[in-house]
C-alpha cells in the first residue's frame, strides 16, 4: 500500500532522467536544461505564484474528477464543463456590467459552478436513463461548448467597443477575484480549490456517500448487493466533478483573465486527468500532482526564453509522467514471468 | 570608513559598467501565436526575428503561446529576463502586453494588429494586406471560369472584412459577374478545418480560391482538386506549385531590424505603423506563368500604381450589399473607415457571422 503512493514520486524521477536524456540527445547541457526546467521558474516570489495560480485551476478539476474516477464513471469532458461554467459565470459578470455590490462576485462564482453542474448532468442523466457510454458523450460536449462561447463572443456578447473581435468586455472590478499582493496574480480563487480539497477529503472519508462512492469503484456488483442506488450516486458525481471544472473555469474569467474569450482554456480539462491520476485520486495527492504539472508549464517557457529549446517539450515531460506511472503501477501490480516456450508446448 | 568608501567605489564602477554595457546586452523578445513551422503567419514574424539576429542584436522567442492567462506571464517572464524591446505578435496579446508594459516603463512593447496603446512604452503596427488582396483580385476575376471566388475567412473582425472587400471590388472590376462565397472558419490555424472549408467551396462551384487562415492546406486542396489559389502570409509556391498564382508575403524583416535598432540607439518613439506595399511590409510572390505575360504585366502595373498611391484600393463608388453607397464616387476610403470595417461590399454572397 505504500508503494502505491510512492510510484508517483518513481514516476516523476523517472520523467526527470528521460527528460535529461532528451536535452543531451538535442544537444543541450541536461543539469542546466533541468535547472531552467524546474527551480529558475519557482525561484522568485513571482514564479511562485504563477506555479499557484497555474496549479488551482488544475488541482480544482482534478478534485472533482476524483469522484467521478473513483466509483468508475470516466468524465472526460472536464474542459466542456470548464467552458460552459465560464460561460454562465462570464454572463453573469456581464449583466452586472459596471455595477458595484459585494454580491456580484460570488453570484459570479456561484454560477460558474452552476453551469459546470449542468453540463456535467448532461452525460449523467444520459448514462443512468439512457445506457450511453458516458466517454463518449462527455468528450462531445467538449465541442459545444467551445462552439457555444464561439457563438456567444463573436456574436451577442462581443464587445461594442472591440471592432468585431471575438471578445467581451472587461469584467467590472465588482466581479473580478481579489488579488492577494499587490503585483501578483495570484488569486481568491486558491481558497476555493483548498475549500474543495478539504471538503473532499470529509466527502470521501468520512461520510456514507464516500463510502459508496469507493465501493463502487472497487465492485459496481457489491455496490448492488449492498442496495446502494446507483443511478442517484452517478448523478451526483457527476454534478460534484462538473461543479469543480465550473469553478476552474470562472477563476480563471475573473481571475487572470478579466473577460470571455475564445482562449480561456489551454486545456486544463484534460491535463487535469494527469493530475487526478498522478495524485491517486486523493485530495492531498492531488494538491501535489497539480503543483508538479503546473511546474512543467512554466519550465517549458523558461526552457524556451533562456535556452530556446522547443515549447513543446512540456506536453512531452506531461506524457512521459502519465507513461512512467502507468509502466510503475503495471510493474508494481503484476508480476513479469518470462516464460520459454518447450518445443513440444508448440503443437497444441 | 574607508571600507565602505572603496565598497561603494567598486559598486559605482560596476554599475558603470553595466550601463556602458547595456548595449551589448540589448535584447530582443518575440511571441508567438503560433509554432514556428506553420509556414504561414508565425513562420514569417520567426523570418522578421531572423533578421533581427543578422543585424547582429541578441534575440529569443517563445513559440505557440495561448492567448489567454499564460501570455502575460511570457511577456512579463521576457521584461524581467533583460529583453529591451518586445514584440507580441498576435491580436489576443493586446491587453497583456499593456498590462506588462505599465509595470516595465523602461522596456518597449510592439504589438501586432492590437489598437491599445495605453502607456508610451505601447507602439503598434500592422500591415494594408488589403493591397495584396486588391492584385488578387484583379487575377482571380479574369482567371475565373465559373465567376466564383472562395474565400475562407478566420473572425469577422475589420482585418479580414477588409481584405474579402478590397478583393471583390478589385475583381468586379475586371469581371463584373463575379459573386464571392464565403466559409467562416473561426480558426487562424487548422489545417482539418481549412482543407474542409476549400473542398466545400470548390464543391459550390468556386474554382479559385484564397484564404485569410494560416496553414498550407487551402493550397494544397486547390491543388489536387486543380483548381487556382494563392498562399496566404508567405511564399506558399512550394506546397501547390501549380495552383498557386501568387502569394501575400507578410515582410515583417525591414520594419523588426529599424525598430530593433531604433530602441537599441534610445530613439524608439511611439507610433502606431501601417505599413503596404509601398514601404514592403506586404509583399507579393512569384506570378504564376499560367496567368499569362499580358496579366502578369497588367498586375505588376498596378501593384506598382498601388505602391505609389496612384490607385487605392477601396475607389468609390462602393455600395454594401443593400446597395447603399459606402464611398461616393471620386472618393477615397480613409483608414478611420478602413480600421473598423464591418459591412460587405456588394457581390459578396451571404452575412457576417453576428
Amino acid at each position: 500500500m505504500a508503494l502505491y503512493f510512492f510510484t508517483p514520486f518513481i514516476a516523476i524521477i523517472l520523467t526527470i532522467l528521460g527528460g535529461g536524456i532528451i536535452f543531451y540527445i538535442l544537444g543541450f547541457n541536461p543539469i542546466e536544461a533541468l535547472k531552467f526546467y524546474f527551480i529558475t521558474p519557482i525561484s522568485n516570489l513571482y514564479g511562485l505564484s504563477e506555479l499557484l495560480l497555474k496549479a488551482t485551476p488544475l488541482c480544482l478539476i482534478a478534485i472533482g474528477l476524483s469522484f467521478c474516477f473513483k466509483s468508475n464513471n470516466w468524465n472526460i469532458g472536464a474542459e466542456g464543463q470548464l467552458t460552459f461554467g465560464a460561460i454562465v459565470g462570464g454572463g453573469v459578470a456581464l449583466l452586472f456590467y459596471n455595477q458595484e455590490g459585494f454580491y456580484i462576485l460570488p453570484l459570479v462564482i456561484l454560477a460558474g459552478a452552476i453551469g459546470g453542474m449542468i453540463f456535467a448532468l448532461i452525460p449523467a442523466i444520459l448514462k443512468t436513463y439512457f445506457n450511453t457510454n458516458e466517454i463518449l458523450v462527455s468528450l462531445m460536449l467538449v465541442y459545444v461548448s467551445k462552439l457555444i462561447l464561439d457563438y456567444l463572443v463573436v456574436g451577442p456578447w462581443s464587445n461594442p467597443e472591440g471592432f468585431n473581435f471575438p471578445e467581451t468586455r472587461q469584467f467590472s472590478d465588482s466581479s473580478r477575484m481579489p488579488l492577494l499582493f499587490e503585483g501578483l496574480r495570484i488569486h481568491a480563487g486558491i481558497f476555493l480549490a483548498l475549500a474543495a480539497v478539504m471538503l473532499s477529503w470529509f466527502i470521501l472519508y468520512k461520510t456514507y456517500l464516500g463510502f459508496q462512492i469507493k465501493v463502487s469503484g472497487l465492485s459496481l456488483k457489491t455496490a448492488k448487493y449492498a442496495g446502494f442506488k446507483g443511478k442517484t450516486m452517478i448523478l451526483v458525481v457527476f454534478m460534484i466533478s462538473g461543479a469543480c471544472a465550473g469553478l476552474a473555469g470562472v477563476g480563471e474569467i475573473t481571475g487572470p483573465i478579466g473577460q470571455l474569450h475564445r482562449m480561456i482554456s489551454p486545456d486544463y480539462g484534460f491535463t487535469a486527468i494527469i493530475v487526478a491520476f498522478l495524485g491517486r485520486l486523493n485530495p492531498f495527492g492531488i494538491i501535489f500532482a497539480s503543483l508538479v504539472v503546473a511546474l512543467t508549464y512554466l519550465g517549458a517557457e523558461t526552457a524556451q526564453i533562456f535556452l530556446q529549446i522547443p515549447k513543446y517539450t512540456g506536453q512531452v515531460f506531461q506524457g512521459m509522467i502519465l507513461f512512467f506511472l502507468l509502466a510503475s503501477d503495471y510493474l508494481l501490480f503484476f508480476k513479469v514471468k518470462i516464460l520459454s516456450l518447450k518445443k513440444n508446448e508448440l503443437r497444441h | 570608513m574607508y571600507k565602505n568608501f572603496f565598497r561603494y567605489l567598486i559598486s559605482a564602477i560596476f554599475l558603470l559598467g553595466f550601463s556602458v554595457n547595456s548595449n551589448a546586452d540589448f535584447k530582443v523578445g518575440f511571441v508567438y501565436v503560433g509554432p514556428t513551422g506553420d509556414h504561414g503567419w508565425t513562420f514569417q514574424h520567426h523570418e522578421g526575428r531572423n533578421a533581427v539576429e543578422a543585424a547582429g542584436i541578441k534575440t529569443t522567442f517563445v513559440e505557440s503561446v495561448p492567448e489567454g492567462a499564460d501570455a502575460e506571464r511570457v511577456i512579463r517572464q521576457l521584461a524581467q529576463s533583460g529583453h529591451d524591446l518586445i514584440f507580441t505578435t498576435s491580436f489576443g496579446y493586446m491587453d497583456p502586453t499593456n498590462k506588462v508594459a505599465k509595470d516595465f516603463p523602461n522596456v518597449k512593447f510592439e504589438h501586432a494588429t492590437g489598437y491599445k496603446r495605453e502607456h508610451s512604452n505601447v507602439s503598434t503596427y500592422s500591415a494594408r494586406f488589403y493591397e495584396g488582396r486588391t492584385l488578387l483580385g484583379h487575377i482571380a476575376g479574369k482567371m475565373t471560369k465559373t465567376n466564383t471566388i472562395g474565400y475562407i475567412a478566420s473572425f469577422p473582425i475589420p482585418e479580414v472584412i477588409r481584405g474579402i472587400n478590397a478583393m471583390t471590388l478589385a475583381a468586379q472590376k475586371v469581371n463584373p459577374n463575379i459573386k464571392t462565397k464565403i466559409v467562416w472558419v473561426f480558426t487562424w490555424y487548422d489545417p482539418g478545418k481549412e482543407a474542409e472549408a476549400a473542398q466545400a467551396l470548390i464543391d459550390q462551384g468556386a474554382d479559385v480560391i484564397m484564404q485569410h487562415t494560416d496553414s498550407t492546406a487551402p493550397v494544397q486542396t486547390a491543388e489536387k482538386a486543380g483548381v487556382w489559389s494563392f498562399g496566404q502570409a508567405s511564399d506558399m509556391q512550394r506546397f501547390a506549385p501549380k495552383s498557386i498564382l501568387t502569394s501575400i508575403i507578410d515582410d515583417w524583416a525591414p520594419y523588426y531590424v529599424e525598430r530593433a535598432i531604433a530602441a537599441r540607439d534610445g530613439t524608439w518613439n511611439q507610433q502606431d505603423t501601417w505599413h503596404g506595399l509601398k514601404e514592403g511590409m506586404v509583399a507579393m510572390g512569384p506570378y504564376n506563368s499560367a496567368m499569362g505575360a499580358d496579366l502578369v504585366k497588367e498586375v505588376e502595373q498596378l501593384q506598382k500604381d498601388l505602391a505609389s498611391g496612384k490607385v487605392h484600393s477601396f475607389t468609390g463608388p462602393i455600395y454594401d450589399q443593400k446597395g447603399n453607397i459606402l464611398v461616393a464616387e471620386g472618393k477615397v476610403a480613409d483608414d478611420g473607415m478602413l480600421a473598423g470595417m464591418s459591412v460587405y461590399v456588394k457581390g459578396v454572397e451571404g452575412d457576417i457571422p453576428k
